[in-house]
């Protein structure tokens, strides 16, 4: 109860923050639509070994990847929030007081997550004219995915900042974690068109299953062995980042 | 309100990859104290001297490695959320977001502390009509000067009505009016029951605020005591005696010759040139020292006649000046 009522607490503050900051928002609207526009037009040529042959066949592979790829860097970049405050010296005004330390972490990660999905509706609402079809059950599920993808990787990059020093140094570690995240899970582009090895490496990549879960949800779906397996994976992986980075923060904030 | 015995903390200090070993570094090498329930109780020392991170160790933000110390009723190491409870901390940085106003930050800081929304509100309202921020206090705190800023930290530090609140270099930074409010503050506080401990290394701060002192350096307490009893401690007065001749040599042969004046304590050179000299009656040996410097065919520039401070006991316990250590 007072965890649930302490991460409200935090989560509001941080949201009224980001609602004050009008350039943010702006910044994380137009980027996706950016992608949507500009980098969509280019797959359905690239995706027809994947059997697209329309652009709506594009969508149905692309967005999903999209939407993943969003909260896995979304969530990855947002402990760059959490250094500003550690130097201001909000995080230890909050440690001399009895908050929970896990509700400092959660809410902070959801109102990443929070800013995350809205990002991932609006993207959803704008592909919709270009022919994309979801049925509503399986969008829900696919958000609850994304949901956890934001949490998990806002709790890895929480973690990654109370450990570094800097900005400085957080910006190439968190750089160097993301990019073989991304290439090997299939998020740009199906990996489908990868050779065998690369295929078996991405199946150790936690992330790659999240996403074939999603393309499985977005191509109606949702009973293949994937789904449930991608949900597992990022299941327990959310759990298994948030306990590693409330730890860091009840023992380590400085 | 708060005792301690031999607190403790060391830092292991990651080496340089050629030497391979890590050094410890003790920061705090056992500390006793007693504060008393109602005093403004102050840590005098050079920066690096372990003040701020003995404070640390008492508002539970660092574990000590070892020692006893129970914080205004509650043992530190057995309940810190107790601890926690009952303390209100400021860091020497303060801890505002810029993109909120003081009144959001107190509602907020009262809520953590576990007040309902409605009595939260409430407190934020009677703090900043209690510390006079009502002028600034719905703009954002990214507009406030640093005294402002200075005032919603305090402000924010005892929106609990904590028992003991502490301060760490609370007037660092500040312009002289600013300083004076800021001190003002704490004295109000602690005329409404609160015990109050800062860490400064500002000497006049000690001793126009502080009503006892410890003078802490590297990370021991070398002395305690209202400052009036510390400084009764350096019997005699001090005279500072400056040289008409800067030139190299002059102050060394000015010192030759008064050390070998009976009535005289101690000498000491000044980084800042000239002379400091302890014995009992200043004002009867000045004639008898611009007696002797002149013999010696040197011509005093000033002459001045002080009461012993902060930073002569400090010299005395330590061998160092505290204004050139910090």
């Amino acid at each position: 109860m007072k965890l649930a009522r302490d991460t409200w607490l935090v989560f509001q503050r941080q949201l009224l923050l980001m609602i004050r900051t009008p350039v943010w928002i702006a910044v994380g609207i137009i980027q996706p639509v950016f992608y949507l526009l500009l980098f969509a037009p280019l797959l359905k040529k690239v995706l027809a070994p994947e059997g697209a042959s329309s652009y709506a066949d594009a969508y149905q592979v692309y967005v999903p990847g999209l939407l993943a790829v969003l909260c896995i860097f979304g969530g990855l970049f947002t402990g760059f929030s959490l250094l500003g405050e550690l130097k201001a010296g909000v995080i230890e005004r909050s440690r001399v007081t009895p908050v929970s330390r896990l509700a400092l972490l959660l809410g902070r990660a959801l109102r990443e997550m929070v800013a995350l999905l809205v990002q991932a509706v609006l993207i959803t609402l704008i592909a919709l004219p270009f022919g994309l079809r979801v049925s509503p059950l399986n969008l829900l599920l696919a958000y609850v995915l994304l949901g956890l993808l934001a949490l998990m990787t806002s709790a890895i990059s929480f973690g990654i900042a109370l450990m570094v020093p800097t900005d400085a140094a957080m910006a190439p570690v968190v750089n160097t974690i993301a990019q073989p995240i991304a290439l090997l899970s299939g998020v740009l582009l199906p990996l489908t068109l990868a050779p065998d090895w690369l295929r078996s490496a991405a199946h150790w990549n936690p992330f790659y299953w999240a996403v074939e879960g999603m393309r499985a949800l977005f191509s109606g779906h949702a009973g293949d062995a994937v789904v449930w397996q991608g949900l597992l994976v990022v299941v327990a992986m959310t759990v298994l980042s948030v306990y590693w980075s409330a730890r860091l923060f009840s023992t380590r904030v400085r | 309100m708060i005792e301690t015995t031999g607190l403790r903390k060391s830092y292991r200090k990651k080496s340089s990859r050629r030497s391979g070993e890590d050094t410890t570094v003790d920061a705090v090498r056992g500390i006793d104290l007693a504060v008393d329930a109602g005093e403004i109780y102050g840590f005098l020392g050079p920066n690096g001297a372990g003040k701020t991170t003995t404070l640390r160790m008492l508002a539970t933000l660092i574990r000590p490695d070892g020692g006893r110390a129970t914080v205004a009723g509650a043992d530190l190491f057995a309940d810190p959320a107790e601890v926690r409870r009952r303390i209100g901390y400021v860091a020497q940085g303060g801890g505002t977001t810029d993109g909120v106003s003081a009144r959001e930050e107190l509602v907020l800081q009262a809520r953590m502390h576990g007040a309902p929304k409605a009595r939260a509100v409430r407190a934020a309202e009677d703090a900043l009509k209690a510390f006079d921020l009502g002028e600034f206090g719905d703009r954002p705190c990214a507009t406030y000067s640093g005294g402002q800023r200075r005032r919603v930290d305090i402000a924010l530090g005892v929106i609990h009505e904590p028992r003991v609140l502490f301060l760490d270099e609370p007037t660092v930074g500040l312009d002289p009016a600013s300083r004076a409010s800021v001190w003002e503050e704490i004295k109000r506080l602690r005329t409404e029951g609160m015990t109050v401990v800062v860490t400064t290394h500002y000497l006049d701060e000690a001793d126009a605020l502080c009503d006892r002192v410890a003078i802490v350096d590297q990370g021991r307490v070398v002395a305690e005591g209202t400052p009036e009893a510390l400084k009764r401690e350096i019997s005699g007065d001090v005279v500072l005696v400056g040289l008409a001749d800067a030139t190299e040599g002059v102050a060394e042969r000015a010192a030759e010759v008064l050390r070998a004046q009976p009535y005289l304590h101690r000498l000491e050179l000044r980084a800042e040139g000239g002379l400091r000299l302890y014995l009992d009656d200043g004002a009867a040996a000045i004639p008898r020292l611009l007696r002797a410097l002149d013999g010696a065919g040197v011509t005093p520039g000033t002459v001045q006649l002080q009461r012993p401070s902060l930073d002569d006991v400090f010299l005395a316990r330590t061998g160092r000046s505290l204004e050139q250590s910090a």
